[in-house]
């Protein structure tokens, strides 16, 4: 359990960065606080992987400094770091029982036969492998040994911080289910701090305290899955977040409310006149889950043609289209979808304003 | 075209990788194989592509048998998960691969190419190979290679898999509207059920090597034939509980009972296995959802719009799929409300037995 | 079908012939004499194939345990990425691509006392080497030779193997705090199995059959110290014309080069079967 910083860290991995574009993770500075749940969200290349084999010591960076419990550990390799890592393919090693594989970061650390075996014990009895220890772990199925893969960190009762990239690529999805539910009993029994990096948002906003939403090398974002939700301060997590993402409509600002193809929406308190003032280039946002779907034409709803309803088993994705602009919105399992015409109600306290790319608040 | 398998069964070394499956594949249609990792549904799509034989059974092209007759003769056409493309080709070399294999002149190629290139969008692509491009982009260059033979089978196995969440996203909205549009016969595979809802079609279930069941896709989403077809094809998996029928009412468990109103109405006593979409339970009590029972919270999942509430009743761990966002202390005790409408009943065997009537309107694809 | 015809005249009649030829004696062109086993019974009663046999198998012994932990040590200190692959893929490949008999007559001439390299630096430290005299500095050099000629193969082979590993594992490892010892253990060697069953397999059998270097340079001698089976082969097909007793003896070679072929195809095929998923 420890305090993780990083300070004014950058990493390129070319030997003599150029500009800004050589860098894979442009300058940040991140504090990860002791015994959260952390994820780090983004599409491949936006520099998360970097990030996270940075924290454990598997890369140097280029520049800037880590620090584990206000200690510099920038220079100490990856075994002096208290840090463990479970990578995308689960990695066991074939001619050791699961046993050994368990023991094996242990008596590599040099520690007592009967601590060993104590240790062993106590983390297959929580994920389950107590069955399978005197087994090969060359045959076993891949989220077993994914399982193994996670034990492995476990053992190590200094382990400071336990890091993940993208473990559940390989899993099915039933299977899926019942290791996050494993990670999560982990987190609330050991309190150890994770770090936990993916792609896929559903896997971030369920583990996750505090998700962290990067892109091109750059935090965007960080906040609670709620937050990032509701709020999304920046176009891209509106859009990457949420799926299907955020609907993003180009408009201007008259008076008091945002034209979009020519239909006037309303605005909240105050957001037409710090939109004005902001400047840019003016963009409607508003996720499929809040926009409602209304039969008739009351006050304020814009008209739309339906162009597609899907039926998603738990829910309905209807298409509508708005002049130009194809729209989504999602609509309970019940819900009846009207034929052709419909209306789409903005609720203000929903409707964001993105003036270049940033939130208007 | 239209493909039919006849009770083909693959065996190799022993170990049975497809188990007497039949199917019938009419033209212009999609269909999704789903089913978890090592079901066979890589070894069926094999088959019909022509790239294996089966050990027993026929393979039917358009009512003439074609079982043995080499992938080559056979107008088939493969997507891979890995982007399989030729290293050394630029991705123009790529697309055309397949074509100068045929009569086609030089000019009747590069029409086909360039169409193709700009439906996938990758026209600005065409002079970079494979190395120079992202995961997406060889992807939609392996698709294109595919669609450019304009194959009377289309077969896709997992396609998607490998590529981020979002790229995912898109290139499915893409996938689906070219499937629209061709008489090929599509056959996708894929693990996830809401790939398969989105894809709509016709779906067959694989578990082991067996068809387990198969039909427009939402009709088996909402009537699963069996205990393991309900596991497979829900995500959530399906929260399912032992009881019995007796004395006139429906006991789930050990303290919830329901009285046999509904589709409920026709089952004879006797022990039956219960489940209930993630869906279908709330922790706010409504119209409908008025049956209520403690269960204790193991924790919450946030996810942006909704929480996966994991609680514990009885011996069953179960979860429920709640709109909005909720937060629970560890081990509170809450209610939960079910709504008796929506259970699925099935037998000690695991067969369906009664399923809840459909959820009112909307288009099925 | 043109397949069939290939095989048929490269193979299938010639083996005909030489099966042909070990049941008969033949005293002249149009003067021969059918007899059965007897060639067979001579040859396996024959001394001097036993000794040929017993320094045969000593050197294919000798070989794969030499050949097969020195080519992974090369592999294990190649580079893995930059221009220094390429340097090394060439340097070693060199051997290879030697003709044979050139390398037989390259290693003469590097072991003459008198003029070559190799020679002269032994002497000169005091230690009498003349592989032509004795018997043991002939095995010496021609271990060498071999050593030196195909030991590159076994470490390509095992690069290869190498570089076919998922980085993960080495990262997995070093946050584990393995030690250099405990990575070859646990994950080199594992993941090489299947490589290095194939290199074992090829260097077997090739030394088992070598012939050119080992004449061109000993000429089998000094004596008979390192005549080795297809030495001898040639010598009694050749030397004393006695074909009938040569061909018995090659359909037996043949044969136990076969089964030994057949051991280690099994053994292959168990190691493939390991990994499915």
């Amino acid at each position: 359990m420890a305090l993780i910083e990083l300070k004014e860290v950058a990493h390129a991995y070319v030997a003599r960065p150029g500009g800004p574009e050589d860098y894979a993770l442009k300058r940040l500075d991140m504090v990860w606080q002791d015994g959260a749940a952390y994820a780090l969200l983004g599409p491949s290349g936006c520099g998360k992987t970097t990030t996270l084999n940075i924290i454990s010591g598997l890369i140097r960076p280029s520049e800037g400094r880590v620090l584990i419990d206000h200690r510099d550990v920038t220079a100490l390799a990856p075994r002096d770091r208290n840090v463990a890592q479970v990578f995308q393919f689960p990695v066991i090693y074939d001619t050791m029982t699961v046993f050994d594989n368990l023991a094996f970061p242990l008596r590599n650390r040099k520690v007592d036969r009967n601590e060993i075996r104590s240790r062993v014990h106590e983390v297959a009895e929580m994920l389950e492998l107590t069955a399978d220890l005197k087994r090969r772990a060359s045959g076993l199925t891949a989220d077993v040994k994914q399982k193994i893969s996670l034990g492995r960190g476990l053992v190590r009762k200094d382990v400071a911080a336990i890091l993940f990239d993208e473990p559940l690529t390989v899993i099915d999805p039933h299977l899926k289910w019942l290791l996050r539910r494993k990670l999560k009993q982990i987190h609330q029994q050991f309190s150890t701090t994770l770090i936990y990096v993916t792609h896929d948002q559903n896997e971030a906003l369920t583990f996750a305290d505090q998700v962290v939403i990067m892109d091109e090398g750059e935090v965007l974002q960080t906040g609670s899955p709620r937050e990032l939700f509701e709020n999304p301060r920046h176009i891209f997590v509106g859009y990457f977040i949420g799926s299907p993402g955020m609907n993003l409509m180009p408009c201007r600002i008259d008076g008091n409310a945002a034209i979009v193809e020519g239909a006037p929406i309303a605005l909240g308190e105050g957001i037409a006149e710090r939109g004005r003032a902001a400047g840019g280039e003016l963009v409607l946002g508003i996720r499929p889950e809040f926009l409602r779907l209304k039969p008739s034409a009351e006050q304020g709803n814009v008209p739309v043609s339906v162009l597609l309803a899907e039926n998603l088993g738990d829910f309905k994705i209807v298409t509508v289209s708005l002049g130009k602009l194809t729209l989504k919105v999602k609509v309970p399992e019940d819900q009846e979808v009207p034929g052709e015409w419909a209306y789409l109600n903005f609720p203000p306290e929903w409707t964001k304003v993105y003036a270049d790319g940033r939130l208007v608040e | 075209m239209s493909l039919k398998l006849e009770n083909v069964t693959t065996t190799v070394g022993g170990e049975t990788h497809i188990d007497n499956i039949s199917l019938e594949l009419s033209p212009g249609t999609l269909h999704v194989l789903i089913g978890p990792t090592l079901a066979g549904k890589t070894s069926l799509m094999r088959l019909m592509a022509g790239l294996d034989k089966p050990s027993t059974g026929r393979v039917l092209v358009d009512g003439e048998d074609v079982t043995g007759v080499s992938v080559r003769l056979r107008s088939v056409a493969m997507v891979y998960q890995q982007f399989i493309n030729y290293p050394s080709f630029t991705v123009y070399d790529n697309i055309a691969s397949s074509l100068r294999l045929t009569r086609l002149s030089n000019h009747e190629i590069d029409l086909k190419v360039r169409e193709v290139a700009i439906t996938m969008r990758i026209d600005p692509l065409l002079d970079r190979r494979p190395a120079e491009l992202s995961g997406g982009q060889q992807q939609r260059t392996a698709i294109a290679r595919a669609l450019v033979k304009d194959a009377r089978l289309l077969l896709l196995d997992e396609p998607l898999a490998n590529l981020d969440y979002k790229l995912r996203e898109e290139l499915r909205v893409e996938l689906q509207e070219l499937f629209k549009r061709r008489e090929t016969i599509v056959v996708y595979a894929t693990t996830e059920p809401s790939e398969a809802l989105m894809l709509g079609g016709a779906a067959v279930v694989l578990d082991e090597g067996r068809k387990l069941q198969s039909g427009p896709t939402l009709e088996v989403f909402q009537n699963p034939a069996s205990v393991a077809v309900a596991n497979i094809f829900s995500d959530p998996p399906m929260n399912m509980i032992d009881g019995e029928i007796v004395d006139g009412e429906a006991r789930l468990g050990e303290d919830i009972r329901l009285p046999l109103d509904g589709h409920l109405g026709q089952l004879s006593p006797g022990p039956y296995r219960f489940g209930v979409r993630a869906g279908h339970l709330s922790v706010v009590s409504s119209p409908g959802h008025e049956f209520r029972f403690g269960a204790t919270v193991d924790f919450a999942e946030v996810s942006g719009s909704e929480t996966f509430i994991h609680i514990r009743h009885g011996g069953a761990a179960w979860v429920v799929q709640e709109q909005g966002v909720h937060s629970f202390d560890l081990d509170q005790p809450i209610d939960v409300f079910l709504d008796a409408a929506r259970l699925f009943v099935f037998a000690d065997s695991g067969r369906l037995v009664a399923a809840p009537a459909p959820a009112g309107g909307g288009t099925p694809r | 079908m043109p397949v069939l015809v290939i095989v048929a005249l490269s193979t299938i009649i010639p083996l005909m012939m030489v099966v042909n030829t070990s049941v008969q004696d033949i005293f002249g062109p149009g003067n021969r004499v059918f007899v059965g086993t007897e060639w067979f019974e001579e040859v396996l009663s024959d001394r001097r194939l036993h000794d040929a046999l017993r320094r045969q198998l000593t050197f294919s012994g000798l070989v794969l345990l030499i050949e097969i932990p020195l080519g992974v040590a090369i592999a294990l200190a190649m580079p893995k990425r930059g221009w220094g692959v390429s340097v090394s893929l060439v340097v070693l490949a060199l051997p290879l691509v030697i003709p044979w008999n050139v390398i037989g007559t390259i290693w003469i001439l590097f072991t003459r006392p008198d003029i070559g390299l190799l020679g002269v630096l032994v002497n000169g430290l005091g230690i009498q080497f003349d592989h032509t005299a004795a018997p043991l500095d002939a095995w010496v050099t021609v271990m060498l030779m071999e050593v030196w000629h195909w030991t590159p193969l076994v470490a390509l082979l095992a690069y290869a193997g190498l570089r076919a590993i998922p980085d993960a594992y080495y990262q997995a490892a070093r946050i584990d705090g393995a030690s250099a010892w405990a990575v070859f253990r646990h994950i080199q060697l594992p993941k090489m199995r299947g490589v290095l069953m194939i290199a074992v397999l090829l260097r077997f059998m090739d030394s088992f059959l070598i012939y050119a270097e080992p004449f061109v340079l000993t000429g089998g001698g000094p004596g008979d110290s390192t005549t080795f089976l297809s030495t001898y082969l040639v010598k009694l097909a050749v030397g004393q014309s006695a074909p009938g007793p040569a061909a018995a003896f090659s359909l037996i070679y043949f044969l136990i080069v076969l089964g030994i072929c057949l051991v280690f195809y099994r053994a292959l095929q168990n190691v493939g079967t390991g990994d499915k998923r």
